[in-house]
This record gives C-alpha cells, sequence and structure tokens, in this order.
C-alpha cells in the first residue's frame, strides 16, 4: 500500500465528484478477479451480496423458509478516483448463469467489461463469455497468467472463445499493478474505438 | 493489498433484511443504481428520530459522498436492503443523491477520454 490510498476515515469522494463509471471484471471461479480490482484499488476492496429472491416476501414464507430458494451472490468492488470529478468502479462477479439478476444490476450504465481467461481452463469461461454477449457488454480479453502456465498462441484462444478479430487479448498478472492496469487501459482504448465507430 | 476475501460479511438471512425494511418489497428503489453517489444533507435536525439503522447510513454518508455499493459494503446489508432505505431517507430529506452520470451533459466518448486519461496518470 502506498500513499496513493486513502486511508479509512478519508474513503467517502469529494464533493465535486460528478461522473461515477463503471467496469465490470468478471470471469470464472478463481481466476483472479479479486486479486485483480485488489491491485487497483485504492480503497480495501468491499464486498457485498444480493439477494437473489424477494427475500421474505410476507411473513408467512418466514415460517415456511425451508421451501424458500434465496441465494445470495457475492460481487466485489474496488474504487479509483480519475480526477477531481470523475471516479471509476471496478465491479467484480461470478459468470454463473443463476446469478443473472445480478448481472442486470451490475450491467446498467456499464463502460465495458474485462473478462479475466485463465488459458488451462478455458471451458470454464464460456458461461462468462455467454453472459457478457448476452448484455452487449463490449469486452476485452485478459489471460492471467498463472504460475507455470504454458502460453497459448493467440489464434488459438480467438478460437476457443469465438472472439471477433477486433476484441483485445491482452496477458496480465493479477497481482502486479502495472500489468493489471495496462490491461485496464487496453480495454478502454478499445471501448473508445468502437464507440467512435458507432458514431459514424 | 491484504486479501479481501478474509473478511466476509456476516451473511444476512431471510429475518433480517424483512425486518429492517419493513416487509417492503426489496425490489424498491429502483432509482438507485450501484454507482449513485449518497451523501448525507446537511440539515440533519430529524436524525435522532430515525431508526438505527437508517441513521448509522445517515452518518456513514457524512462528509461527503458514497456510492449506494459501498454503502452496502460498510453496512454489510444487501444491496437490495440498502436501496430500500434508501428511498426512505431520500423521501425524508436526509440524503442527497447523484446519479452516476449527470444528464445529457457528457457522452460516452468524453466520459472514455477521461478515464484513459486518469488511468496514465495514476499508472504511467
Ligand atoms: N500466478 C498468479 N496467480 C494469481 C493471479 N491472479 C490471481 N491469482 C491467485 O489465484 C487465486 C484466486 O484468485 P482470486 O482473485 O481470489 O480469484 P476470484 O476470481 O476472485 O475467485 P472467486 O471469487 O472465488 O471466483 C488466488 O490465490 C490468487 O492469489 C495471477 O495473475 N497469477
Ligand atoms: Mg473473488
Amino acid at each position: 500500500m502506498d500513499s496513493r490510498h486513502v486511508s479509512g476515515d478519508a474513503r467517502h469522494l469529494h464533493d465535486k465528484v460528478q461522473i461515477a463509471a463503471k467496469i465490470l471484471v468478471v470471469g470464472h471461479f478463481a481466476v483472479g478477479k479479486t486479486t485483480f480490482i485488489g491491485t487497483l484499488s485504492e480503497i480495501p476492496p468491499l464486498r457485498t451480496e444480493e439477494t437473489m429472491t424477494q427475500a421474505a416476501a410476507d411473513v408467512d414464507d418466514l415460517k415456511g423458509v425451508k421451501g424458500k430458494t434465496t441465494t445470495t451472490v457475492a460481487m466485489d468492488f474496488g474504487r479509483l478516483t480519475l480526477n477531481d470529478r470523475l471516479v471509476l468502479y471496478l465491479f467484480g462477479t461470478p459468470g454463473q448463469q443463476r446469478f443473472v439478476q445480478v448481472w442486470e444490476d451490475m450491467t446498467r450504465g456499464a463502460l465495458g467489461a474485462l473478462v479475466l481467461v485463465d488459458p488451462q481452463r478455458l471451458k470454464e469461461s464460456f458461461a462468462v463469455m455467454d453472459l457478457v454477449e448476452k448484455y452487449g457488454i463490449p469486452y476485452a480479453i485478459a489471460v492471467n497468467h498463472f504460475d507455470g502456465n504454458q502460453a497459448r498462441a493467440e489464434s488459438e484462444l480467438r478460437e476457443a472463445l469465438d472472439l471477433l478479430p477486433e476484441t483485445p487479448i491482452i496477458t496480465c498478472d493479477a497481482r502486479d499493478e502495472k500489468s493489471s492496469a495496462k490491461a485496464l487501459v487496453s480495454l478502454v482504448r478499445y471501448l473508445q474505438s468502437r464507440t467512435r465507430q458507432e458514431q459514424r | 493489498m491484504t486479501a479481501p476475501d478474509e473478511q466476509e460479511p456476516e451473511s444476512v438471512g431471510l429475518v433480517r433484511p424483512y425486518v429492517i425494511t419493513n416487509g417492503r418489497e426489496i425490489a424498491d428503489g429502483d432509482r438507485f443504481e450501484l454507482v449513485t453517489l449518497i451523501t448525507a444533507a446537511p440539515d440533519q435536525q430529524q436524525k435522532s428520530r430515525l431508526d438505527p439503522e437508517k441513521r448509522s447510513l445517515v452518518e456513514l454518508c457524512e462528509g461527503g459522498y458514497l456510492s449506494v455499493a459501498e454503502i452496502a459494503g460498510h453496512m454489510r446489508l444487501p444491496i437490495g436492503v440498502v436501496k430500500v432505505l434508501l428511498s426512505d431517507l431520500a423521501e425524508g430529506g436526509h440524503i442527497l443523491t447523484r446519479a452516476p452520470v449527470p444528464a445529457a451533459q457528457l457522452t460516452d466518448i468524453q466520459v472514455l477520454q477521461e478515464v484513459l486519461d486518469g488511468l496514465q496518470a495514476r499508472f504511467g
């Protein structure tokens, strides 16, 4: 932790803040989402839960709790104050289909998503890829390089994940600040070029 | 950075959200997004009349802005519950809210450029 990180008391955003942008950090189980967010966040990453059903909509349900399927799903997030008026939030959440409700909340207003991928477990990324595509979130792939990983050819990844030719693939070490920041920058550049094209 | 997974929030079960929100639908409060920014209203004479959950929420928001998600994280309450509390507090004039992006003032291109510049200034 260096001096840039805000101390416990100073965790509020300045009154001048006007824009709260949101980027998603998604990926399958244990792919490095929490690590990535923790590496870049200026506050200790926070964790919160979304309840998946209308929790206890009426009192009778409280007695019949057994029959109810209420799931909670955790998402973690971090924060980066980028200038006087702009703050960026990074939200991480798992990619399982059953968390669709959380995805609706998370994706609303999101600029884009960084999809973390472990090349040794490509299949596990399919569900999350389906979700980002279903919600129409523009994304870049960050290949998280775990120790002992064999590098995979980019073309192989592209094919396996069925990526568009323009979708960026960046390698990154989620434990490393520079490397993680670089992945985020690549995503943002890609989002820019997409937005420009759409405006043409 | 320390592993955030170490401090799991205590699980909030079925009963607690119900009690806190007086049985209102969790889906309520749709006008709050995860990154809607919240601060305590300057004039808080009525604060002592609030129930404990709402009062601690208002106190948490004194001294600057926090996002809805941060409030939920700090209070260890599910997002849905926090949104319901926020609706009530906004109605009662206890909090001020700021939409994530000032309506129709900024294009995505402008926001993305600021994000990019900010990231580069910060991480080199
Ligand atoms: N070698 C290496 N290890 C990593 C990297 N990123 C994360 N890890 C390790 O992988 C493990 C899982 O990382 P997490 O950040 O907890 O993954 P997650 O995606 O948040 O996991 P869930 O929330 O459980 O889905 C941890 O032990 C990390 O230290 C990386 O880039 N390289
Ligand atoms: Mg995690």
